[in-house]
């Protein structure tokens, strides 16, 4: 877990132009910046449009916020949903709590990690731990693309990964 | 004829959307409804075939089976037929309050909703005025589900007593308000109840804001819903608009002057915001970080004004209270812990699902009565109650009543009262080392015990394993645990030594070094 932080810290150390997405921005929360305490939201709307919040961005969103860069930035890396960097195609949520744990969820992130090692190896797939989808009698829980799939093994994952890949 | 499929998500993972498929095209008379879940999660999914108003459950029905049960006509023949629904043993011995249409109505719908009850609490509460409800929440002996277990009507009757002020910093002559928050951060491994609800009985949880927001005089609401829960989300948003268009939400509810709306707020993956304080930081678009009390929340919540903060299944019993009757409600459950718990069987257990019954029902019963052991055969060697602060408990001590009072006698807790099953395979060392790093990565960072002495805490439970001074390491990690305790604004730094410690304490073989358990999972 502390890999994932350190992760968190290396990625945002990639800088996009200053300013290059503002207009786009400045439409896009348009009805939304004035309203009080709306920064997260702000962000995660940001994040929904772009599929992550370019790091060239917290410029805009503070000024249109009301708030200053460094509360921002703050907000932007507090949160584990939020990023600065685009997300892979396919997003593999494995979770990692202690009722998956118990029906071994910990061997199924090793396994499907060699897999993923073995079988997709490009940058589309990307593997995350998540703490607890709320599936916790039929797990262990993954969740891909937003699908939840319960009682899952590494062997259902590489089938909906691959099935996806084969979409995209 | 029709044919209940559930859309709860825990159903949708193992494959009823590809089974409510298979049905609506196998046969043009099957009216598909996607209701919510029974609880029966091991079933799923889990077909109910409605014949005669009679409910009759098939399961688990994957889409394979659909033509052999689809065109046979003479359903209870088949291999998958469980019975009447209601009359199934793990229902009929169930006290469904709070659950009550849960898996019974079609959250899609209103008028199922009024149909089954709904709304019948609101317009008792609204008939007998905001102050007798709050004595009614208060005779109903209700405390909040979230795991703290504060009396819901003494919270209630601090923001009725409070006076509507304007935001903190907002320009005088600005409207006052009081808001109602519904924390739907449910975030605690093990636990779905609240998921369930949203998914499944969505309007109930609105009347249940509607109620507390009459009480306490507040004009708004927001449900704080984690971001993990995408059809709880979208389940909410649907009823909010479905109750505006009905006008149950907006001015003159119900005919009177009472005005109140809500909305869905959306969590970013944060597992503190599940406290109610960092959980108003994060609803003012800060970074979720807890805040000291006093001031309590009821006072100067969010934004500044006083705020009812409630978990989902607090306010979601409150329709159930009103209008099935605060002393009938008292009568069940045991001790001070009145009423009923919708406890969550979760992790290696047979028969999962949710629980719904009076307080007093002993953890063996729920997890071997009703749970049926563990899924993969083997003996139970730990139970961990109350999410990932929740202590573990020993096989011996199953025997324990399942209420507020019996489990903290029992040196645990029921939290939001999700169990998780482990059997004889599982490393408590390593259960222990993953509290302290769950802690490591979700502390806010605002008290240094938290912040700094879970990562301490899993630097020492390494050392005890691998033998180096483990006399005094052990020394040193209920040193760190009672700082932690003692040193934390709330429950995340407050609470973490409890399975630390508890793990610790019963099963100490598993952090001896070069345990024999530890041997063999390598």
């Amino acid at each position: 877990m502390s890999e994932h932080g350190k992760k968190k810290r290396d990625q945002v150390a990639t800088r996009r132009p200053e300013g290059e997405f503002d207009p786009e921005i400045r439409v896009l929360l348009a009805d939304l910046s004035q309203e009080e305490g709306s920064l997260l939201r702000c962000l995660q709307r940001v994040q929904e449009h772009f599929g992550y919040v370019p790091d060239s961005s917290i410029g805009v969103i503070a000024e249109l916020c009301n708030v200053s860069r460094a509360e921002t930035f703050g907000v932007l890396t507090y949160y584990a949903d939020l990023r600065t960097v685009p997300p892979a195609a396919i997003l593999v949520r494995i979770c990692g709590a202690e009722a998956c744990q118990s029906v071994g969820s910990r061997e199924l992130e090793v396994e499907w990690h060699n897999i993923q090692e073995r079988s997709f190896t490009d940058a589309s797939v990307e593997t995350a731990e998540v703490f607890c989808l709320g599936n916790c009698a039929l797990g262990p829980a993954a969740m891909i693309n937003g699908e939840l799939i319960g009682r899952v093994t590494p062997d259902v994952i590489a089938e909906h990964v691959t099935s996806l890949l084969a979409k995209s | 004829m029709k044919v209940f499929v559930p859309g709860d998500s825990a159903a949708v993972s193992v494959g009823a959307d590809r089974v409510a498929a298979a049905l609506g095209a196998a046969h043009s008379s099957f009216e598909i409804v996607r209701n919510g879940s029974r609880g029966l999660l091991w079933l799923e999914p889990l077909v109910e075939i409605e014949v005669e108003g009679i409910r009759h459950a098939f399961g688990p029905v994957q889409p394979h089976d659909v033509p052999a049960l689809a065109l046979t006509g003479d359903y209870m023949s088949s291999d998958l037929y469980l019975g009447i629904t209601d009359q199934l043993p793990w229902l009929a011995r169930q006290e469904r309050w709070t659950f009550e249409r849960v898996g019974i109505v079609d959250p899609a719908s209103p008028e199922d909703f009024l149909a089954h009850g709904g709304l019948s609490g609101l317009k008792k509460a609204m008939a007998a005025g905001a102050t007798e409800t709050i004595e009614q929440v208060c005779a109903s002996g209700l405390r909040g589900r979230g795991g703290a277990g504060f009396p819901t009507g003494i919270k209630w009757k601090t923001v009725a007593n409070a006076v509507a002020t304007s935001h903190a910093g907002a320009p005088l002559g600005s409207t006052p308000h009081k808001y109602v928050v519904v924390n739907a951060d449910e975030g605690d491994s093990g636990t779905f109840a609240d998921r369930m609800l949203m998914e499944g009985d969505p309007f109930t949880l609105i009347e249940g804001m509607l109620i507390a927001g009459f009480a306490v005089g507040a004009d708004f609401g927001y449900i704080y819903i984690r971001s993990e829960y995408p059809a709880a989300i979208h389940s909410m948003q649907r009823a909010i608009e479905l109750s505006r268009e009905q006008g149950w939400l907006g001015t003159s509810i119900l005919g009177s002057d009472f005005a109140f709306d809500v909305d869905v707020r959306v969590g970013a993956g944060s597992y503190v915001c599940g406290e109610e304080t960092a959980m108003l930081e994060s609803l003012e678009g800060k970074r979720g970080m807890v805040r000291p009390k006093p001031p309590l929340p009821a006072l100067e919540g969010l934004f500044g004004v006083p705020t009812v903060i409630n978990n989902v299944i607090s306010i979601g019993s409150v329709p159930a209270i009103m209008s099935r009757g605060a002393a009938a409600y008292a009568a069940l459950g045991s001790g001070r812990s009145q009423g009923t718990s919708v406890f969550q069987l979760a992790g290696n257990i047979a028969q999962g699902g949710i629980v719904e019954t009076g307080f007093g029902v002993s953890v063996r019963e729920l997890v071997q009565g009703f749970g049926g052991g563990t899924r993969t055969g083997r003996p139970i060697r730990a139970v961990q109650i109350g999410g990932p602060l929740g202590a573990y408990l020993s096989e011996a001590e199953l025997d324990v009543s399942a209420d507020y009072e019996s489990l903290i006698a029992a040196d645990a807790m029921l939290g939001h009262g999700g169990i998780v099953v482990f059997d004889d395979t599982v490393d408590m060392a390593t259960q222990a080392k993953f509290a302290m790093q769950f802690c490591a990565e979700e502390s806010c960072g605002k008290c240094t015990p938290c912040r700094i002495g879970s990562t301490r805490g899993v630097e020492v439970i390494d050392l005890i394993v691998r033998g180096e001074d483990s006399a005094g390491n052990k020394e040193l990690l209920e040193d760190l645990c009672e700082v932690m305790r003692d040193g934390s604004l709330c429950a995340m730094g407050g609470l973490t030594p409890l399975p630390v410690l508890s793990a610790l304490n019963k099963f100490p073989e598993d952090f001896e070094p070069e345990s024999q358990r530890r041997k063999e999972s390598v």
